[in-house]
């Protein structure tokens, strides 16, 4: 039973006119085997959050906490924290020229794993874990993100997710660009992380449809940096029905 | 032994072709003083194909040298190390040439030439290694239709000076690839040189080069277009980690009046791993004729990225893994082209250990 604590959490950016205020203190806790959906407007701070807690160097905490089991998180480097059990599935993926898929989860799992994996296992490993997503096996050979579509950069996250087996996945809009299958098969792998590894899920999404296959158990409203109301399922239908305006105009 | 006593105008520094070279690091082999050992190191690795011989024989230049450390080895040396592939030879292994001595306290002056008889195919690979001080005159008369790879290996120990023109003639239809890698080596200069001498020629010109403290390479392309419907591709990749590392890439492409039909594109990309280190790359394209398929040319410095340093991390590896990581990707593009699993793999761990050294 794993339990990520965010408390006060401030951070900014720097900007050419100086330090801007992204979070404006945001409390959250995700215990094992929660899903909590995260939903809000454009340029709320939704991925600043996923951001900030992975470590990305381009954001600067200024208050707050981030604790996993009481570790503190934000005092680890970027690999720590993956090793400490967090996961972040980009809203853009990144490209790395020149790095094979196949080179690139090897020396991932090596790292998470602390041995290198056995190779036979290993490579039954992956092949089932691009299966299961309907990745072409040929994805392996090829650069990380490389050329990858949009859907395909999304299915190759969660296809990390399941092989890396993580405590706590941030989705930063992993449904965002999938067509209908895909997003079905997204879905389930999610949901196979979750039933095999009692894994915690922080959802940041804009659409409600994904919420149909990946059951939140709370639904947070955010806006202007923070969390700015939090409910059951049943919230994420009035959002739909209703926008942000009531969250946003005030 | 014997001095350089022939009187050739000595480089000051101030000469286009020298403005980059630290002259005082040559150890004397551009002003004639230092000592010519008498080293022929140049020998095969193992034994020779059928359809291949490697002999030593009297030769005189295939083409015109405007380089003095050219002339200063013409004058000095007639004997050629000549590997020659029969017409019609289809050679699928590679020939592998090695340096068999070398020495820091004399020079060694030589001349090489690799010729393909009409449509010989072959790969021949050049590793040079260990300490030395050499300078070499290599010249690849490639006659037509015959296709040949060049992968010529620097992979020299921390104190070698190498000064070198390889200089490649392509007859009609043939196809010339070089694979130029620059990975050891005090100071390394190395003019890769192209002339098309009938239609329906073409060349690849690869290149990758690793500089770490302290080191310089400059690696000076000159590709002439002088006849019609000749195509050429420059691609070079250089990194560079640590004080005072410094590489030099000039691409001189020439398209005279008479190449109509020409194709050529050229690139050039540095990638700057720590400060204190200096990338120059000097793209040039003359055109003297406007009816052309292409020409083009980019140059590009830039340092690591943090979003892919950042991305890789992001699943447990480390900083020093994802960089390595990252470096080799770079260069992979044009490692693989060597097509030798052994050759590139040898060569990838050893951009691992200069990274290492360089503490970048
Ligand atoms: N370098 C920067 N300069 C100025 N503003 C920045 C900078 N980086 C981020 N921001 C701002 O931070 C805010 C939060 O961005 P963030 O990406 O976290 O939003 P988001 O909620 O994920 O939006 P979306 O739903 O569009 O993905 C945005 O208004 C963005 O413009
Ligand atoms: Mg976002």
């Amino acid at each position: 039973m794993s339990v990520l604590e965010i408390r006060g959490l401030q951070v900014s950016v720097d900007t050419e006119n100086g330090s801007v205020e992204i979070l404006k203190g945001v409390d959250l806790t995700i215990k094992s085997g929660e899903t909590h959906a995260i939903m809000g407007p454009n340029g709320s701070g939704k991925s600043t959050l996923a951001y900030s807690i992975a470590g990305h160097p381009k954001y600067t905490i200024t208050g707050g906490s981030v604790t996993l089991d009481g570790a503190d998180v934000l005092d680890m480097t970027v690999d720590e924290r993956a090793k400490a059990g967090l996961f972040l599935a980009m809203q853009y993926p990144v490209e790395v020229p020149g790095v094979s898929v196949s080179n690139f989860l090897r020396t991932a799992a090596t790292a998470l794993r602390g041995e290198a994996p056995k190779l036979r296992t290993w490579v039954a490993e992956v092949k089932g874990a691009m299966e299961a997503l309907n990745m072409d096996p040929s994805f392996a050979t090829r650069n990380v993100n490389e050329g990858f579509s949009g859907g395909e950069k999304k299915r190759h996250e969660i296809m990390q997710l399941e092989l890396l087996k993580p405590k706590m996945a941030i989705l930063d809009e992993t449904d965002s660009g999938l067509d209908v299958d895909a997003l079905r098969i997204v879905s389930e792998g999610v949901n196979r992380a979750k039933a095999n590894n009692d894994l915690g899920v922080l959802l940041i999404t804009h659409y409600t449809r994904i919420l149909k296959y990946i059951k939140p158990d709370f639904v947070h409203v955010f806006a202007n940096g923070k969390i700015v109301e939090e409910g059951g399922p049943d919230l994420a239908d009035k959002l739909e029905a209703n926008g942000y305006a009531d969250y946003v105009s005030k | 032994m014997s001095v350089l006593t022939t009187n050739y105008l000595t480089p000051t520094g101030r000469e286009e072709a020298w403005r980059f070279t630290p002259l005082k690091r040559l150890r004397g082999l551009h002003d004639g003083t230092a000592i010519v050992g008498g080293r022929n190191s140049l020998v095969t690795k193992a034994g020779l194909p059928q359809g291949a011989s490697f002999t030593r024989e009297s030769l005189a230049p295939l083409a015109v040298s405007d380089d003095v450390i050219i002339e200063r080895i013409r004058g000095e040396v007639s004997d050629v190390a000549h590997l020659s592939i029969d017409a019609n030879a289809e050679i699928k292994e590679p020939i592998f040439l090695t340096r068999s001595a070398g020495a820091l306290d004399s020079a060694e002056l030589s001349r090489v030439r690799i010729s393909l008889g009409t449509h010989a195919v072959a790969t021949v690979i050049v590793e040079n290694i260990g300490d030395t001080l050499l300078a070499e005159d290599l010249e690849i008369a490639l006659a037509p239709g015959s296709s040949l790879t060049f992968v010529t290996l620097q992979e020299f120990d921390s104190k070698s000076v190498y000064t070198a023109r390889h200089h490649a003639v392509v007859d009609k239809d043939a196809t010339f690839k070089s694979i130029t890698v620059t990975v050891g080596g005090d100071v390394v200069r190395i003019l890769p040189t192209v002339e098309f001498t009938a239609p329906g020629a073409s060349a690849e010109l690869l290149g990758v080069y690793f500089a770490t403290t302290g080191q310089f390479f400059e690696h000076r392309m000159h590709v002439d277009h002088a006849v019609p419907n000749a195509k050429s591709r420059v691609n070079f990749k250089g990194a560079l980690a640590g004080r005072d590392a410094h590489t030099v890439w000039i691409g001189d492409v020439l398209i005279r009046a008479v190449a109509e039909g020409t194709d050529t594109y050229e690139l050039n990309r540095n990638l700057l791993l720590t400060d204190g280190a200096r990338a120059d790359s000097v793209p040039n394209l003359e055109i003297e004729t406007g009816e052309i398929v292409g020409a083009g040319h980019a140059s590009t410095t830039g340092r690591f990225d943090d979003e892919q340093l950042f991305y890789l991390m992001s699943r447990g590896i480390t900083l020093e893994n994802a960089r390595r990581l990252v470096v080799r990707g770079f260069f992979n593009e044009i490692i693989t082209e060597i097509g030798n699993e052994e050759v590139q793999e040898r060569l990838m761990e050893r951009i691992d250990g200069e990274l290492e050294r360089a503490g970048a």
